[in-house]
This record gives C-alpha cells, structure tokens and sequence, in this order.
C-alpha cells in the first residue's frame, strides 16, 4: 500500500490503515505538512460557515467537529464560536442562519449583541446579529504529526523528501512506481498492491504520471498572525463566505484569515501586500482593534478545489470530500482524494481506507471514530504555550535559545530526534514545520544563529552548511514578515538586517 | 510650561545612539553648551566596530580594502548620500577626534593605516571594518595568519557559539579549534549567563586567574585564543593583555550578539566621558512636546511619559535614529518621522518598501527612506528649503544610504554628526 502526501489526509489514511492491520509506505515530496496541511487557520469548523454555501459539507464538518473533539482533545482547544453580522451586512443572510443550521443539524445559539460583546469585549459596537456555535481551534501540525507518529508505531514507513516520478502500469494496475530522494537523488522502486494520491494540491501532477487527467482549481487563502490572542472564541462573520471574515485563537496568537484568489501555479505561493490590507480592513470592521494590533507574520496556502461546475467561484466550488476511483480510467489499483478540509480529514481517510480495504479484501472495521488519537513527543512541540508552561516548571539546567517561544535546548534536541525518526532532511525549516521554532516575535532573528549553533555543536551540520540552512530559514521566515512590515514588526526587521548584514555581512559571504 | 523648570543652552541633541553622542562630543568640544536627552540608543546593541565604508556597489557585492576609495566611488554614483556632502579631511578628522575621546575613556581603538581590518563576526563569517577595538586586534591578525588557533566559548553564554564560529571557518582554517568552558560564577538558575555580569566577573583577579588555569589544559599548539567579548566592561584591554601573557597566546575578543558588552562599554565611555566635558545628559528621556518661541528657539518639553522639564535651545540636533530606534514610524501608508513630522523621502508604496528575497543584494528601497537635508545638514520642507532655521539632523534617520548593506554606520553617524555640529556653529555665531 503506497499513500503519496504527507498532508493531514494520507497521514490521517496512513494511521486509518494501520489500525486496520494494513501496512502503508507514505511517501511525501517535501516535509509533512508541507502544503495546504500546514499553512491553514487551524479552524475545527462547527459547520456554520457552509450552511448556506454547502449543507453537504457543513452537515460533514458538524459530524466531525463531534469525533474529533472525543478522539483528539489534545489536538484541539474547543473554545466555541460566534457568527457576527454588523452593521451594513445582508440582514436576511443573518436571519435565516438558525434556520439553515438546523437543517444541518448544527447547534447554533442565539445571543444578544450586547451578550456576544460582553463574552468578547473587542467584538465592534456595529454589531447587529450574533450566534454562538461549536467552532474550535485544532492544530494542524499536531494531527498531522500524531497520526503519522501512531502509523509508525503500528508498521507503516515514511519517507520525506521523497518524489513519486513514474509509474509503470501492466494489466490495468500500477506495478511499479519510481520514487526519487529530492536530496540525494537516488531512485528506489516500489511494488504496492494500491496507491493512493492524497498528494493534496500536487494531485495532478501525480496523477498525470499515470496518464491520468484531473483538472484542479487553485485558490491561494493568505492569513495574518497577530501578536497576541486578540479573543477567546473563534470570531465568524456572518455573511455569505467573503476575504478577512474569521479570526481563529491560536493558543497564544489570533490568525486573520483569509483571502480566496485564484492561481494559476503553485510556484512561489506567498501572502501580497494587497492581501493583508483588504483582511485588516475588513477583520477591522468585526473587531476595530485589528488595525491597530501587532502582526508578528503572514502565510498563504492554497485550497486544491476540483474543478466541477465552470460557473462557480471558488469559495463555492463543494470543499466537500470526494474520492476519485480510477478504475474507469483503466487502473484498477489507483484513486486519488482530490480536495478536502482539515475539520473533516478522518472522515476522508476512513472512506479511502474502506476502499482501499475493499480492493484488498480486508475485512476491518474503521477504528477511528472510536479508537482516540495518542499523544506521542514528536508532536508535542508544536503547542504554542508548551513551551512556556514546561520551562516554566522544570526551570532546570537547560538554557533558552527561542526566548520569543520559551524552548530551551532539551526541547531542540527532542525536535531533532522527531525529524530523524521521520527519515526527514535535519534543517531550521524542518523544525519550524514540527514546532513553533521561528515563529515568535522576533522571527528567528536569535533563535535562528543559536539553534544554528546549537547543530553545528552537536556536529548535526558543519561548515559552510550551516550558513547555507540559516538563510534559507531567514528567507522562509521573511516571506511571511515582508506583508506586515509597519509599526512594531518593521522595527523588529531592521533588528535582523542590522545583525545579519549589517554586523554578520552574511549577505556578501560566498 | 513651568518656566522655572525651564533649561537653557545653546545646543540641545536628541539621540543617545553613536550620531548623538558624537555630535554632543564634537559641540563640547567647542565649547557650546549642550544638553542631551534620548532613551538607551542603539549604542548597545553595537558590536563595538567602527564601520567606516565596506561595500559598493551593493549589487555586485563589492568589498572594498580601502574604505576612502570607496567612498569617493559612492560619493560619484550616489552624489545624494550623506557621503557625498561631508569633506574627506572633516570626515578623517571627526573620526580621529571620536577615537581619541574614546582612548582616553579606556576604550582604545586600532586601525590598519588607511585600510579595512577583516574581523571574524559571531557567526564566523568575516566583514571588514575600519577602527577595531584593540582586545579584537589580534583577531585580525589571526585570520589573516590562520595560526593554531582556539575559539573558547563558555556553557550558558548563549549568544556566543565557538563552534558555529570555528564550524564556519574550519575549511579555510584548518588549526582552528573550539571548547567550551564552564564559568560557574556566572551561573543563574536557567544554566544562562548574561555578559555583562561575566565581564564584571573578569575584573576580578581572582577569576581571571581561575580561567587561566582552566584554559592551560586545552591550550596545546594554539597560538593564539579566540573569546567572547566578555573580558571586563572597564579597562578590557589590559584583562586581554594580561591573559595573553599568562596564557603565553594572544587572547582577542570576538564580538557577540546584542546586548553586547561591546556596545555597553561604548555606551559607558560616552556618558562618563561627555559628564565630564560638561554635557548635561538626561537620560532615559524622550522629548514627548516641542514649541517655537517667538524668537525662533526650540523648547523641548522631556520626560518618560509627559513632559517634565522643557529645555529652551539655540539650536537642536535631531538624531533619533531609525525605526527601531523610533526616530522613523512606518504606518501601512506611509513612513513618518515622529518628532517634528518632518517631511520623509518615500520608498514608494508599502509593496516596494522590501523585495522580496531577505538577501537581496541591492538592498530594501525602506531602508534608503529618511530625511533629506540641505548642506547645512536641515531637514527640508517640500519647497526644497529648511523646515527650522536651526533644526539639523545626523545619523541614520538621514535618507539616500542604506547603513547595514554599505556598512558605512559609524562613520555616517560620526561624519554627519560633526557636519550637523559645525553648521550649528556656523548658525550661532
């Protein structure tokens, strides 16, 4: 069994499998959580959201929303939700909301604004209509990583940085598929009985390989992080879906999102300027305080949507699941998971797994409605307030090199020890994909040279190598400060040029 | 206003980073009566090098060995650089006076004739600067010798890492080696050592004596020792001169990052030093109110959070510093200058403030944003003329340079420091 994507589906399908008894190879081009998996709002939907857009998936969500709250509680901060209209937004659309949510079976509460305001003082004094859901905050790396950390421990393999580059096929199956280390280069080849492509945005170009046609949409959603928690639920408005309309908590951070805008390439995907003004404006008129707040970074990801009816906009176009069988494509061994949504990946997984299972003729029953989802350490660091709560405890021998997230060198080692686990490339990327390395205030300006240090002292890189990791770091970290460079952060960035250039010169080293 | 509370002098200097303290150096030199205020300048977080000129263009990455050269170079491709107003022999001059003011304070400083010294930087990589401070002398010479050599670094002192910088250097450097040391002195309860407290250890004898014999062991064949900049906040370089002879090595200081003892021993010299001339310093005061009168001079109403004295000046000289600094404020529309919202050279709209590579080697157009002067070194209004008649500005705030890509930093600050003051003087007399 050969899953391609190291996303939150096939490391949720990798997990699925396993507890089934079935063992899987995920293979995974980049890192887990590389794509859309890790550049998401981190928002465990209550469904509201889709009730006039989507009953389908707003019935889904709210379903999933209710498992995963019971077998992931440590991956979630069920903080609850409100939708707020205000004033000048479509009154009908507000009204007929309840409605709309019971038909989906969503619990929804209705509150007065005055009510909404006092549970979220920041909430703008132009609200008009307001009601309480099941919304919830989930880490997105978290999940990624406790599910592919219990699919290991039951058998299944992983190999990161590993590219999927042909696939022989004979007698209407795949027999081989030709993998490639991006690093090294070497080729390996597999001979699975199934492959799955839950290669997320990457779908087709995977399933081109096989000769295989799936016109994808692309939309890019960029999000804005603040410096601090701007509320304790997660803030909806209620509207028809629209740019800068949902802030999430995010442990210690709010995440602004998003904006929808189509792509055409899924090169160089990265949060505009333009972007992040329309959402500060528009979260602004939720929450006045947005403009004036600290924005520590920005981020962008791209929603793979499949491409259905050619009249719909993207926000409309189903984020439903949807399993694509190939056998009417001539492979009877192959299907792909096109598109999704993080609140409603296990869902995603056990349909592809009884698939999957159904080719194989293995009779198990999906365990992951049911079974709850470990806590394992390699995903333990990707908590914000970890950090902070465990240095502050054992306070030990152990001295701090992130000061913005609290984690001292015992946490770095632990980090390390999780990439090389996962057969992952050891570098600061890496281990900001796995913790929250980099993403404080100061946006790796001094835990990028000590953690650098750190590596180069355990002899885990050497040389001119470690120079080489710290500007790709640097410049993965200042793709999401550039769009927020004002007030605080464009202070906190002349800080870093005065250092790495101005007193370390690493623009001019050769 | 209370006028009783009211301070009077001719010059009054806003700033308390390298340009203020130079300038407030160069105008008690004259003899002018001089008032400074300014919150905890930029001056700690410096490494302790004096910069003069290092790169141009910036987009062929070109370094230069003789920083005069360059500047006559920059001075005829950039002819709005600050560079490009000061006189060569007043530029030379103004950092001469800086360095022996600073001799005199215990902070001496070296040069290598006219040229750029190449430093080893906390990374390990090398940058080139003009004056080094004389425990980092030998550190010069080392990497220009490549003898054995022994980066020494210390558990806990997180800031400084002897193996990144050995690691760095290793393949053009084969006698270079790296240990830590233990300083249980400094110890805190995390296991973190801040330098400043290891350097106040280092006055000690006693310690110093301790590290000695700890570092005897792991000498070998070294000829020389590499340490953090720790090595005492006064006097540092007779503790480097002493441990040279003790270790029969010669010990040099390699700067760490910020705070660093470096920038507070720079930070020290100058408050002592200008006191003494007779600079009345008030720090940390931020000037949170100004007025004209009505025979044109400034008051400056100081204090930390509203005002509480005013100061009434002949004169002022702003230098404030940049964004971190809070002399320059970016809003999402535009970059402001936040005392007297002096008018701001653009880098255009906010989506070309910042390219998009961090290393870009032209550079971020925000960075060349500031202020535009006239030769008298005043802050231009959009008519091209003074805003004050007795407003003047020095130091990074200025516009057309970019002081970390250039690394022109001290000696912009220095050079247009001593212009500001001299057409201070030119305006008083």
């Amino acid at each position: 069994m050969l899953i391609i994507g190291g996303g939150v589906t096939g490391t949720g399908l990798a997990r699925d499998l396993a507890l089934r008894g079935v063992e899987s190879l995920l293979v995974e081009k980049g890192d887990i959580n590389a794509g859309a998996s890790g550049s998401n709002h981190g928002l465990l939907h209550s469904g509201g959201r889709y009730v006039a857009t989507d009953p389908g998936a707003a019935r889904e969500c709210h379903e999933e929303n209710e498992i995963l709250k019971k077998m992931a509680p440590h991956c979630i901060e069920d903080t609850g939700g409100l939708f707020v209209a205000v004033e000048g937004d479509d009154e009908k659309y507000a009204a007929d909301f309840p409605q709309r949510c019971s038909k989906c079976g969503i619990p929804c509460q209705w509150l007065d604004p005055k009510e909404a305001r006092e549970m979220e003082p920041v909430l703008s004094t132009k609200v008009i209509a307001a009601y309480l859901v099941d919304d919830a905050s989930i880490d997105p790396f978290k999940i990624s990583l406790e599910n592919i950390a219990q699919a290991q421990d039951l058998g299944a393999d992983l190999l990161c940085h590993t590219e999927v580059i042909g696939f022989e096929k004979e007698n209407n199956r795949i027999k081989t598929v030709r993998l490639i280390n991006t690093n090294t280069g070497k080729e390996i080849s597999v001979e699975p009985e199934q492959v799955i492509n839950a290669a997320g945005a990457w779908v087709t170009e995977v399933a081109a390989l096989a000769g295989i046609d799936i016109e994808m949409l692309y939309s890019k959603g960029t999000l804005l992080v603040t410096g601090h928690r701007v509320t304790e639920r997660v803030v909806n408005r209620l509207r028809s879906p629209g740019d800068g309309d949902i802030l999430v908590p995010g442990g210690t951070v709010s995440l602004l999102g998003t904006t929808s805008i189509r792509i055409d390439s899924l090169d160089r995907i990265r949060p505009t300027i333009e972007e992040i003004d329309l959402m500060v404006d528009e979260g602004s008129r939720m929450i006045p305080a947005l403009k004036g707040l600290r924005y520590i970074r920005s981020y962008a990801g791209v929603r793979p949507l499949l491409k259905m009816d050619p009249g719909l906009d993207d926000r409309s176009v189903s984020r439903g699941f949807m399993l694509l069988d190939h056998t009417d494509d001539g492979l009877e061994n192959f299907a792909t998971v096109p598109s999704g949504k993080l609140t409603t990946y296990r869902y995603m997984a056990e349909k592809t797994a009884d698939l999957v299972c159904e080719r194989l003729g293995v009779n198990a029953p999906c365990l992951t409605r049911t079974e709850p989802l470990p806590s394992t350490p390699s995903g333990m660091w990707t908590e914000p307030a970890l950090g902070p709560k465990r240095w502050i405890r054992e306070n030990h021998d152990d001295p701090l090199l992130c000061e913005c997230e609290l984690l001292p060198k015992s946490t770095i080692e632990s980090i390390v020890n999780s990439i090389h686990e996962h057969n992952g490339d050891l570098s600061l990327k890496a281990m900001g994909l796995r913790s929250r390395v980099g993403k404080g205030a100061c946006q790796g300006t001094f835990c990028g040279k000590r953690i650098s240090a750190f590596l180069q002292e355990t002899r885990q890189m050497e040389g001119a190598e470690g120079l080489d990791d710290l500007r790709a770091f640097l410049q993965e970290r200042w793709r999401g400060e550039r769009p927020v460079l004002w007030h605080s952060q464009i202070m906190q960035a002349e800080l870093k040029e005065a250092l790495y250039c101005g007193s370390f010169d690493l623009e001019t080293q050769t | 206003m209370a006028e009783n509370k009211t301070i009077e002098c001719d010059l009054a200097i806003i700033g308390c980073g390298l340009s203020g303290m130079a300038a407030a150096l160069f105008a008690s030199e004259q003899g002018i009566s001089t008032v400074q205020t300014g919150v905890s300048g930029g001056m700690i977080f410096a490494s302790g090098l004096l910069d003069l000129m290092g790169v141009h263009p910036l987009e062929t990455g070109n370094k230069w060995i003789d920083p005069w050269a360059a500047i006559e170079a920059l001075a005829m491709d950039i002819p709005d650089h600050p560079y490009a107003r000061l006189e060569k022999g007043a530029l030379r001059e103004s950092m001469e006076q800086v360095v022996a003011f600073l001799g005199d304070e215990g902070l001496p400083y070296l040069k290598d004739g006219e040229n750029n010294s190449e430093m080893i930087t906390p990374l390990g990589t090398s940058k080139y600067s003009y004056y080094v401070p004389q425990t980092m002398w030998d550190g010069v010479k080392a990497l220009k010798e490549r003898p054995p050599c022994l980066i020494l670094g210390f558990d806990g002192l997180n800031d400084f890492s002897a193996s990144q910088i050995a690691g760095t250097l290793r393949d053009q450097w084969p006698g270079l080696r790296w240990h830590n040391l233990q300083f249980s002195n400094s110890g805190t309860a995390a296991g973190l050592v801040s330098g400043d407290i290891m350097a106040r250890d280092m006055e000690v004898p006693e310690n110093l004596d301790r590290m000695v014999s700890e570092v005897c062991p792991h000498l070998k064949d070294a000829e020389a020792v590499g340490m953090p900049a720790i090595l005492g906040m006064e006097r540092s370089h007779e503790i480097v001169e002493k441990l040279s002879n003790e270790l029969g090595a010669r010990v040099f200081e390699i700067p760490t990052m910020p705070v660093s003892v470096p920038g507070l021993r720079l930070n020290e010299a100058f408050t002592r030093g200008l006191s003494a001339k007779g600079v009345k310093l008030f720090f940390p005061n931020r000037v949170i109110k100004w007025e004209q009168d009505e025979n044109g001079k400034l008051l400056l109403g100081i204090g930390r959070n509203r005002p509480d004295k005013w100061i009434r000046a002949e004169g002022v000289i702003l230098a404030t510093g940049r964004f971190w600094a809070k002399g320059l404020r970016a809003d999402r529309d535009k970059i402001r200058e936040t005392l007297f919202d002096l008018p701001v050279l653009q880098p255009g709209e906010r989506k070309e403030w910042h390219r998009r590579e961090f290393f870009d080697p032209r550079g971020h157009p925000a960075n060349r944003a500031g202020i535009e002067v006239d030769d008298l070194f005043r802050p231009i209004g959009k008519d091209g003329g003074p805003v004050f008649d007795n407003l003047f500005a020095c130091g990074s705030i200025l516009a057309h340079q970019d002081w970390m890509r250039m690394k022109c930093g001290s000696g912009l600050a220095i050079g247009t420091a001593s212009s500001a003051v001299d057409a201070f003087s030119s305006f008083n007399a």
